[in-house]
């Protein structure tokens, strides 16, 4: 399991929109850099990220090489419930972790 | 008089040869980049563009592309991408991609985006390999495509071996 850094509100105000910033430890190997034999490392990214709310999918990105190690996304989403916020990533070597946090809309 | 304008002269010739090494250390890592790579630079982005579009029109306008112009380290980079847009059922961003133009490969991040997301604004962090233009580019919901170019430039690139 990698370490993951969630910034989720405790709690939201119904119809608010709030930020969610998330951090995974991920090298995020591009797949152009030898390594010190001069053989080239395989490549190794988180390719897709998704981010469910109650089950119903709000956003998601596919991600690239050139997105930096440890990959950091933030984006918005809108308060509408007291519901479960699911954060997938997904990548090669069959790398796939979910985290979910509860968001409490008041 | 004559020793001022050879003392001038001879000035001139190493500011020139000053600015060819500088040149040459500039175009250095551009080299570097996979073969095949050797069109424009804007025909690169173009064509990575219209990759992403299907061939579709665009405009300049409604996104905006926000990182530093001047970037010390290019192994990360925080840039956020936003377009405007009201986030409704019928009017709303479905896409923001972002391309480059000198990293191995053009695609940096391609974010989908639904009605409830309700603020069509990505932020993250990407790798940049030299001086280079970048371009971001929205898909609304009626089809329409919407795009921001900028250049920045990077002092301490990414992608060099330790």
């Amino acid at each position: 399991m990698a370490r993951t850094l969630l910034t989720v509100p405790s709690s939201a105000k119904k119809g608010e929109v709030v930020e969610i910033k998330l951090l995974i430890a991920h090298p995020m190997e591009t797949g152009f850099r030898p390594d010190e034999s001069g053989r080239i490392l395989l490549r190794n990214i988180i390719r897709r990220f998704a981010c469910r709310y109650n089950g119903d999918l709000v956003f998601s990105a596919e991600l690239f090489p050139a997105i930096s190690a440890n990959p950091y996304l933030a984006f918005w989403v809108r308060a509408t419930e007291t519901a479960p916020l699911t954060f997938t990533w997904e990548g090669d070597n069959g790398f796939a972790q979910t985290e979910t946090v509860m968001l409490n809309v008041t | 008089m004559t020793g001022t304008n050879n003392a001038l002269a001879t000035r001139r010739a190493l500011i020139t040869a000053g600015a060819g090494i500088a040149g040459w250390m500039l175009v250095r890592p551009a080299a570097a980049q996979p073969a095949g790579e050797s069109r424009a630079p804007s025909d690169i982005l173009n064509t990575a563009v219209a990759g992403f579009t299907g061939g579709a029109p665009t405009r300049e306008g409604r996104v905006l592309l926000d990182i530093a112009p001047l970037v010390d380290n290019g192994n990360t980079v925080p840039m956020t991408v936003t377009a405007q847009s009201p986030m409704t059922a019928a009017d709303h961003v479905t896409a923001i991609a972002v391309f480059n133009e000198r990293n191995p490969q053009r695609e940096v991040i391609n974010a989908r985006f639904t009605p409830l997301s309700a603020k069509a604004q990505v932020t993250s962090r990407m790798r940049l390999a030299t001086t280079q233009k970048l371009v971001a580019v929205a898909r609304m919901s009626d089809g329409s495509y919407w795009t921001h170019t900028i250049e920045v430039i990077v002092t301490l690139a990414a992608c060099i071996e330790e």
